[in-house]
């Protein structure tokens, strides 16, 4: 068990920076996720902390001693791979106990471990086989066997879910997350899913372009998001953005809010046009036009009047739900 | 795949079945004259079934030979095609390990050099490196015969091909499990490359068994002979006349080995050139 700090951790390939100054205090035995849209560096980021990538300025402390010079294999942490990276000709046991024979633990205490660990990932039928005889969800377990068996002090994911169906990656994230409860290691996971990000994460790093826009609690971060850019990014479907311009009594700069404050009107705020909408059972999600050409939605219980389309509406909102936002993106409060 | 059925399905039998007697018919004559006496294939016609002698003639090869027994000359073939795989697979293993693995100042200029090298053939190169194998005083040794060609580009560059399909990840897996480089090359990257290492077997033995020119050029000492060469060593110089059915009888024998390799290894061949699974 572990803290990790990262203090203005930076990287640049050549002279792109990748990394413009990353600081985070991680607890022990927190579960910490890194998301942002493809190319923003949160994996270069995770591997920085892995001891893949050097870091180009600014230190990694992992329990307080600094692993900036470490290999990786002393620096105490486990990694779950995107593709899994299972030694294809290597049984699932000798997959899960490579690192341990490396590290020269005796035999029996290898077998234990590793039969532990199949326990808990319901691997014990696997454990002669093949990585190529298991399915993808069951690959996933032995990747992440081979991480536990280490009793690492540090869990490192680096979007290890985003090779599995839909199903499954909803299963699989409950079983992380458990697991991760069950063995109280502290984590850092990588995914480009906010979905994964909201459930899974004690705290998420929102990261744009380099830079981790917004670091809190799931639930803090969609009810008062830092930057337009993570208004947008956290929440499905995405907030709605409208030029403050068009609206009577807003500042300049945009004002962001969420599908669901916004509601159909006689009297509105602004007039939009439907464009469809999509009945979810549960919910309606109704899309609008506004005037400028901006694209809307309304997500509504679905016990409400779904409007036809191309049928004029009027938009109101509670003033309170507005997020305003200035030319930069930053947060006006 | 295309079914051929009735006519079709015999034209092609037929066609395939000629081919492989044009082929055979050869080997088989040669066969027939290692079972004979000399003066039945002097005398002709040449008889086309096998005589009553195998075993008298392959005895006499393996035993005496002509200049040599031909057992020695298997045994100098043998050393020698199983030198130049074995050192050209592990050499070359290693050198696309540290072109594909390990970034040092150079690592682009040394990949492009070896595959220059391609571009040389042994024919080209072989007065120099007779010159440089005759001044280590290397002439008549299995030293010799080997060495010289023992690197390969072409292997090099198969192996790098392969070690560049194989996921980084594993790579950085590996190290996170705390593999220092060459364990992850014994310990993954060796068994993982296992089938194409079997493939290139096949095929260095057979270009190591059938090398003839540098063979000829620096074995002197009949008892240095390797068998491909040797076969030409037996053919009567000025008024000595052959004595076929033991040149025959070599020439069957010299077929043997790289046929028992190809045979032996070929389900291990077959999947290295065909399996692409990871």
């Amino acid at each position: 068990m572990a803290t990790v700090t990262l203090e203005n951790l930076k990287k640049s390939f050549g002279k792109t920076e990748v990394i413009q100054g990353i600081d985070i205090d991680i607890a022990d035995g927190e579960f910490v996720v890194i998301v942002g849209p493809s190319g923003c560096g949160k994996s270069t980021l995770l591997r920085m902390v892995a001891g893949l990538e050097t870091a180009t300025s600014g230190e990694v402390r992992i329990d307080g001693k600094r692993v900036n010079d470490v290999e990786p294999m002393d620096r105490d942490i486990a990694m779950v791979f995107q593709n899994y990276a299972l030694y294809p000709h290597m049984s699932v046991f000798d997959n899960m106990a490579y690192g341990l024979k490396i590290q020269k633990v005796a035999k029996p205490e290898i077998a234990e471990r590793v039969q532990t660990a199949a326990k808990l990932l319901q691997l014990e039928p696997y454990l002669e086989r093949k990585p190529r005889e298991l399915s993808g969800g069951q690959r996933q377990r032995v990747a992440m066997g081979r991480a536990i068996v280490r009793k690492p002090a540090v869990f490192l994911f680096d979007e290890p879910l985003s090779n599995l169906d839909a199903k499954l990656r909803v299963q699989m994230r409950l079983e992380i997350k458990a697991l991760q409860r069950e063995l109280g290691v502290t984590s850092l996971y990588v995914t480009h899913d906010q979905v994964e990000a909201m459930t899974l994460a004690d705290r998420m790093i929102v990261m744009n372009a380099g830079v981790a826009d917004q670091i809190g609690a799931p639930l803090d971060v969609y009810a008062d998001p830092a930057t337009e850019f993570v208004a947008g990014f956290i929440g499905s479907p995405p907030t709605n953005f409208i030029d403050a311009a068009l609206l009577d009594g807003e500042r300049a700069g945009r004002i962001g809010i969420r599908p669901e404050h916004v509601r159909l009107a006689e009297q509105g705020r602004i007039e939009a046009v439907v464009v469809y909408a999509e009945a979810l059972g549960a919910e309606t999600l109704v899309h609008l036009r506004a005037g400028d050409g901006q694209q809307i939605t309304v997500r509504q219980e679905s016990g409400l009047a779904i409007p036809t389309e191309g049928q004029s509406c009027g938009l109101a909102w509670d003033s309170a739900q507005v997020m305003r936002f200035d030319e930069a993106g930053l947060r006006q409060r | 795949m295309v079914e051929k059925r009735g006519t079709g399905l015999w034209l092609t039998h037929l066609g395939l079945i000629v081919g492989i007697a044009f082929i055979f018919f050869p080997i088989w004559l040669a066969f027939v004259a290692s079972t004979v006496e000399q003066h039945d294939i002097v005398r002709p016609p040449m008889p086309l079934l096998p005589g009553d002698k195998f075993f008298e003639n392959y005895a006499r090869a393996l035993t005496s030979g002509i200049n040599a027994p031909v057992a020695t000359m298997l045994w100098n073939s043998l050393v020698m095609a199983m030198g130049i795989a074995l050192g050209k697979i592990a050499i070359s293993l290693l050198s696309a390990f540290a072109i594909v693995y390990f970034r040092f100042p150079g690592r682009q200029l040394f990949f492009w050099l070896i595959f220059l090298t391609l571009m040389l053939p042994v024919e080209v190169r072989i007065v120099p490196t007779y010159e440089v194998i005759a001044n280590f005083g290397m002439l008549n040794s299995y030293q010799g015969l080997i060495l010289p060609l023992i690197a390969s580009a072409t292997a090099t560059f198969l192996f790098r091909q392969f070690f560049m399909t194989v996921p980084d990840e594993l790579a950085e897996a590996a190290r996170v499990d705390g593999a220092k480089p060459m364990r992850f090359f014994f310990d993954i990257l060796l068994p993982m490359s296992r089938t194409n290492i079997a493939a290139l077997f096949v095929i260095l033995f057979i270009y190591g068994w059938n090398q003839y020119l540098w063979p000829l050029l620096i074995t002197t000492e009949p008892e240095m002979n390797t068998i491909v060469m040797g076969i030409k060593q037996m053919f009567p110089s000025g008024d000595d006349f052959a004595h076929w059915p033991t040149i025959m009888a070599t020439s069957i024998l010299a077929m043997v080995p790289p046929v028992i390799v190809v045979i032996g290894m070929q389900k291990l061949f077959i999947r290295g050139l065909v399996e692409s699974e990871k």
